[in-house]
């Protein structure tokens, strides 16, 4: 770690960062003054031999340009990685949905190895026939498809008392959106029969730490469900192969990985997950739990802090991503000089309900420095909140649902940094 | 179109598209058997339903403790690096950084038989007792000052015990108390005269380090959890003791006490380079006035102690390390204490002569 460097590292990954940055400037402008591109002109070996067959990768991964498109963690962060958590890369993806490959992991005890045939979900507690599935059970009920937004409650949790993280991967990288297959809770729990006085669910999964989450009934049964398959795929480990729990909007927490009992309740457990963790406390020592819907939230992934602007100026493309617990993103909005004025940016496609949308602002740049800010609107009328806004009803102990405005500091080189504005 | 009737369009066109047609039940799945629902269905409600028989008392908490747990939460619940801290932090909760301990924050204990019951030791769960769990239980309670040391947990004590934080959670009101961010018209200019940076994350410089792009293009990829921390570090070397023969010491009684004092080892250091750490050096201990060590801050409760003309004595150092908080008054030294008699004079015995 380089926490106690001071500033002096800090000084000289800031220039080091300035003068790639004119570097590639440069070579862009040499290209256009040097006449003909030898890229062009030449025949390039590409173009002239062979390349793979067509078992060269089975199972393929990303070329291998593209290997500094990981996740990343914070080894600081927990005592170590078992425990822990890592960052989607979002600053280098595009789109909405994450590969699994690149898409963030936080267990509790680690990500266990659970075949299919060793896998078995239960039904028990109030209900007319306590019931246990096999992963085949499972594949012959009636299916659905939905694509949703998983975020960790500890998304930009770090941010709290100050910019600290330069990254979008690291101050909003506990997120995913996912393309999931299963089946509905209310069609498994109707299979078991639930008891007029189940109220709750209690969810909990088969690794050592179990991380049990109570579930009100009507969420259970609006919109929950139990999903194999990811972006078309089989779950990764990592993801809680074979079959985790989706819960729309709610906080990544009850998404319980290798899930395997469901027991209809009349109560809450207020397990270790729901009471010493991911609850949120406020200024006044008081604290809030059941804090489960992630409020709309939105981050600029690029440029930002690991995706400097290297084009020199004229168009640039500002892009990001925002998502909301409540519903469908309606509007994302833009700004350039730390919210003293707003441009409504262009959504990809239309907001999907608790699913990432992709948006986009196309704009003239001429090597100004900018403070970018982008401000979610959803479906219910929320507005994503200013950090300060959040510390006047949260104070700044409450390390959960900080849904802040970001901003980027853009320099006239076009690098990027974390900063809080006045 | 308000609000209410969009979302409700939405959900009713959601539904047309995507759900299947209810089904009747399917006859999918077996029943579950009454000892596979018992194997599992393990979690245990606030009014402590779903306990089981046994106890643990506070003492023998200690020693399971001590075996399955202070490697990572420290002998006396006071957490080793960044893991867990159990005890202590009491009333911090409104404080710029608040100590949550299942003391100062968990509001139910129901919670705490759970998840050590359900989830420790960390890389062995489930393979405690039920008495054990008890008595781990019962021994974190007595390291956050909630219970005494003749305290013995079992399902009928349960709820007695009264955990300071249970009245200290609301639920959600964001809807309510964060009203004022639903707005129907967000400002789009001159929302502010003007602004200034505040803050940098480059200043505090605790983003881990980029490697570059183009180097690493060529290498293999190394996934950021290929670096495992074992859970159990090795305690960092002691200073070789220095040998104060000045009293006849029976060496075998001294390297008992070595053993005893690795329950100490946390917080004291002893001999050559010893520094104040936790606790204050114990170098020379045994016969010195109490309150003396250099650069060591004690409790006003000591202080006093010592002023009233305190030594350490062998008789005093019994009395104190059996019951460290009855001998002192909030003493800060948080050790549950030696309760075995034979435990107190090795231990003595070494601090007078460590062995080489």
């Amino acid at each position: 770690m380089h926490q106690s460097d001071g500033s002096g590292a800090s000084r000289r990954g800031f220039l080091k960062g300035s003068v790639a940055a004119v570097g590639a400037l440069a070579a862009a402008g040499a290209a256009r003054a040097n006449g003909a591109d030898p890229l062009i002109t030449e025949v390039q070996p590409w173009a002239s031999g062979l390349g793979d067959g067509v078992d060269a990768t089975p199972y393929g991964l990303p070329i291998r340009f593209e290997t500094d498109v990981v996740r990343r963690n914070v080894e600081w962060l927990t005592a170590d990685t078992i425990s822990s958590i890592n960052f989607t890369p979002i600053h280098a993806l595009d789109g909405t949905i994450t590969p699994q490959g690149c898409a963030f992991e936080r267990h509790h005890s680690g990500a266990i190895e659970l075949a299919k045939e060793d896998y078995r979900l239960m039904i028990n507690g109030l209900v007319e026939t306590p019931l246990v599935f096999t992963y085949e059970d499972l594949e012959r009920f009636p299916r659905e498809q939905r694509t949703f937004f998983l975020e960790c409650a500890a998304n930009t949790g770090m941010e709290w008392a100050g910019a600290q993280l330069n990254g979008a991967q690291f101050t909003h990288g506990m997120i995913h959106n996912m393309e999931y297959t299963g089946v509905t809770l209310r069609t498994l729990l109707s299979e078991a029969g639930i008891k007029p006085e189940g109220k709750w669910i209690y969810v909990e999964g088969a690794d050592a730490s179990s991380n049990g989450r109570s579930i009100p009934m009507e969420k259970a049964l609006d919109d929950c469900m139990i999903a194999f398959k990811a972006n078309g795929e089989a779950l990764r480990k990592e993801h809680g192969y074979p079959v985790r729990l989706v819960v729309p909007g709610w906080e990544g927490n009850m998404w319980v990985k290798w899930l395997r009992r469901i027991e209809v309740m009349d109560g809450p457990v207020e397990s270790r997950e729901e009471t010493s963790k991911y609850t949120d406390t406020l200024e006044d020592g008081t604290s809030r739990k059941w804090t489960w819907v992630m409020d709309a939230k939105s981050v600029i992934t690029s440029p930002s802090p690991q995706a400097p602007i290297k084009h020199g100026h004229g168009p640039l493309v500002i892009t990001g991503l925002a998502w909301s617990g409540r519903g469908a993103i309606e509007r994302v909005d833009v700004s350039r000089d730390g919210g003293i004025t707003w441009e409504t940016a262009r959504l990809a496609e239309p907001g999907k309900p608790m699913a990432l949308t992709r948006f986009y602002l196309d704009v003239d740049w001429q090597g100004e420095e900018m403070l970018l800010q982008s401000r979610a609107i959803d479906s219910t009328g929320y507005v994503q909140p200013s950090k300060a806004q959040l510390r006047e009803t949260r104070g700044l102990n409450s390390i959960y649902h900080n849904n802040c405005i970001q901003t980027w500091w853009v320099n006239s080189d076009g690098e990027a940094e974390n900063v809080e504005t006045s | 179109m308000s609000k209410p009737l969009k979302l409700l369009t939405a959900s009713a066109l959601a539904i047309c598209v995507t759900a299947p047609a209810f089904a009747e039940k399917l006859g999918l799945g077996r029943p579950a058997l009454p000892e596979e629902i018992a194997a599992w269905d393990l979690d245990i409600r606030p009014d402590g339903t779903g306990l089981p028989e046994g106890s643990g008392d506070v003492w023998t908490g200690e020693e399971v403790f001590a075996d399955n747990c202070a490697v990572c939460h420290g002998d006396f619940a006071e957490g080793v690096d960044n893991w867990p801290k159990l005890a202590g932090g009491a009333d911090t909760l409104d404080h710029e950084d608040p100590l949550k301990t299942v003391g100062s924050y968990w509001p139910y204990l129901s919670t705490t038989w759970d998840y050590v019951n359900r989830s420790m030791p960390f890389g062995d769960a489930q393979s405690l007792s039920a008495d054990e769990v008890y008595a781990i239980v019962a021994y974190i309670l007595y390291s956050n000052d909630l219970v005494e040391d003749d305290f013995v947990l079992s399902k009928e004590t349960f709820l007695d015990v009264e955990m300071p934080n249970a009245a200290g959670f609301i639920e959600d009101d964001r809807d309510a108390s964060e009203a004022h961010f639903w707005n129907d018209a967000p400002c789009m200019e001159n929302c502010k005269d003007s602004v200034e940076i505040t803050m940098r994350a480059r200043v505090l410089d605790v983003t881990p380090e980029e490697e570059g792009a183009e180097e690493e293009a060529s290498a293999a990829p190394a996934p950021a959890e290929a670096e495992v921390i074992p859970a159990a570090a090795e305690p960092a070397a002691e200073p070789a003791p220095e040998p104060v023969a000045a009293v006849e010491i029976d060496p075998e009684l001294a390297a008992a006490g070595e053993k005893v004092f690795k329950k100490c080892k946390s917080c004291h250091q002893l001999g050559d380079g010893a520094k104040n750490r936790t606790g204050p050096i114990l170098t020379g201990i045994v016969g010195a006035p109490a309150g003396q060590v250099d650069g060591f801050k004690y409790s006003k409760p000591l202080m006093a102690m010592a002023e009233d003309g305190l030594v350490w004595d062998e008789a005093s150092l019994h009395a104190f390390l059996e019951k460290p908080k009855s001998f002192i008054k909030k003493t800060k030294m948080s050790f549950a204490g030696l309760k075995k008699e034979a435990d107190r004079d090795a231990v003595i015995a070494y601090l007078q002569a460590p062995p080489e």
